[in-house]
């Protein structure tokens, strides 16, 4: 009850620190969206490139967390500013989930579905826009939405290198050692991460292929 | 499909000035002519991996004949079928389709004038059986009207009740989704229709419907049509003519009452596989 009565009691600052996290995981996973989904097409296309660019998304994915945003901090134009360095190392954990779901959605298509389209005379592009990618489209979502189910709770670690959120709470309240404090920024990145995984769950489901 | 048959040709109607100038010159307004060739493969070899799956193949199709690439699994009869509409191309020699070269030119004009007919029938799932059919009259820019009434036009053809137009493909069972595939391969008129093994999933007696179908079909649209099948009784019934084929290589080419009789080594071995029976196929089960 504590902790409910103190967030009450900051919600400006519960409020505004939640817009910043949004801000933070929504910038990022729309960079990886744009990045990840051409670069999936690319590599269901030819296969030759999948097992390096499927590598490096994993090796990314395998430094942690606090490191990464530590090695970014000494570089130009994005030390500058923590929220660029935060947007970008975000970016960087999202693209995994999303190439990885975008090659298999497009490679999980029934290759007599593709070879009917392309025996009537549909373009490669047309074979793409309207066979191939309709068809992945819930697999291709469900990659986006494990992207930002992690987003939302990595963005919480860039408090550490000042771009705000809602880690700046957590981390208050483990300096202060004040569990309301803590939950005061944990319970809204959990509600948070919720919220997303259900709203993109509900669209992933509109858009199964029947 | 019976019932149709009676009436005006809802798929050939006269000619329509919209159909001819959206459809490709090549193949789309060809009357069937028996004289010359509309496919022609001339000493073509196909190998992948180094492996030779067709070799030296020289065979003609007439315009208007039902070709039945007959042979088992693995003999090259898929393989010759989409080297006819480039879907593979050949390691030496060329395919002429209507006199001129099918890898000259533009490989999509080419598809889109040539039916194509899968096992299963190859359906966009997420596409209604009117937008299935509708597909290639849509993306050759034929306003919307027309498409939807040469949608439904084809239903009609093929025995589909209007009110399935609506539906998707797994709304629908296996002999009404080969009938969409088609529908869906006659929506442009092409001249040539390829089917590869078309009936092949389907449950004897839904079979045996379609195969009458098919011939009724043929009788009033005089497709130029290149059948695959390993099914000898499906061959004899359905084809003008038969090309056996065995590991690679084209056996011989023989029409259905010769086919029985020759005394081939391969023909004979599909003929005793087949057993009693098969002369009332080749009647052409119109009986």
């Amino acid at each position: 009850m504590n902790v409910i009565r103190f967030i009450l009691q900051n919600h400006t600052q519960v409020l505004e620190l939640t817009l910043e996290h949004l801000w933070l995981v929504g910038v990022s996973t729309a960079f990886a969206t744009l990045i990840g989904v051409p670069l999936g097409i690319l590599i269901s296309h030819r296969p030759r490139l999948n097992k390096p660019v499927l590598a490096s998304a994993n090796i990314i994915q395998t430094i942690p967390s606090l490191a990464l945003f530590g090695f970014l901090l000494p570089m130009p134009w994005l030390g500058e500013r923590s929220d660029r360095l935060a947007i970008l190392a975000l970016t960087l954990y999202a693209l995994l989930p999303i190439i990885r779901n975008t090659f298999t959605g497009i490679c999980g298509v029934d290759p007599a579905v593709v070879e009917a389209g392309r025996g009537m005379g549909l373009t490669e592009s047309q074979l793409l826009f309207q066979v191939e990618l309709p068809l992945a489209m819930s697999v291709i979502l469900s990659g986006v939405r494990v992207a930002i189910v992690i987003s939302v709770g990595l963005a919480t670690i860039a408090a550490a290198i000042g771009a705000g959120g809602l880690g700046e709470f957590i981390f208050r309240g483990l300096a202060m050692v004040d569990d309301r404090v803590i939950l005061a920024g944990a319970i809204p990145a959990a509600v948070l991460a919720l919220s997303a995984d259900v709203g993109v769950g509900w669209l992933e489901r509109r858009l199964r292929p029947r | 499909m019976q019932r149709h048959t009676e009436r005006r040709d809802p798929v050939c109607p006269d000619p329509e000035p919209w159909v001819s100038r959206k459809t490709p010159v090549c193949c789309a307004d060809m009357q069937p002519d028996r004289s010359t060739p509309v496919i022609e493969f001339r000493d073509v070899s196909y190998c992948v991996n180094g492996t030779q799956v067709l070799s030296e193949l020289n065979l003609q199709v007439a315009g208007g004949e039902t070709l039945v690439l007959l042979g088992r699994s693995g003999s090259g009869k898929t393989t010759t079928l989409k080297l006819i509409n480039r879907l593979v191309s050949p390691t030496s020699g060329e395919i002429l389709v209507n006199g001129t070269p099918n890898g000259q030119g533009d490989i999509i004009r080419l598809r889109r004038g040539i039916g194509y007919v899968i096992q299963d029938a190859g359906l966009f799932p997420h596409f209604t059986v009117e937008r299935n059919i509708g597909l290639v009259p849509k993306i050759e820019g034929w306003p919307d009207e027309k498409i939807r009434q040469r949608a439904r036009d084809l239903m009609q053809l093929v025995g589909l009740p209007p009110e399935m137009a609506s539906r998707y493909p797994h709304q629908l069972s296996g002999g009404q989704r080969q009938r969409v595939g088609v529908a869906r391969a006659l929506a442009a008129d092409p001249a040539i229709l390829l089917m590869d093994e078309p009936f092949g999933a389907l449950d004897p007696l839904t079979r045996d419907e379609l195969q009458r179908e098919f011939l009724l079909l043929q009788q009033r649209l005089h497709k130029t049509v290149v059948f695959v099948t390993h099914d000898l009784r499906e061959a004899l019934r359905l084809g003008t003519r038969i090309a056996l084929m065995e590991a690679g290589k084209l056996v011989t080419v023989l029409s259905p009452a010769e086919f029985l009789k020759s005394t081939d080594r391969w023909a004979a071995a599909y003929v005793r596989a087949f057993g009693d029976g098969l002369e009332s196929a080749a009647n052409r089960g119109t009986s």
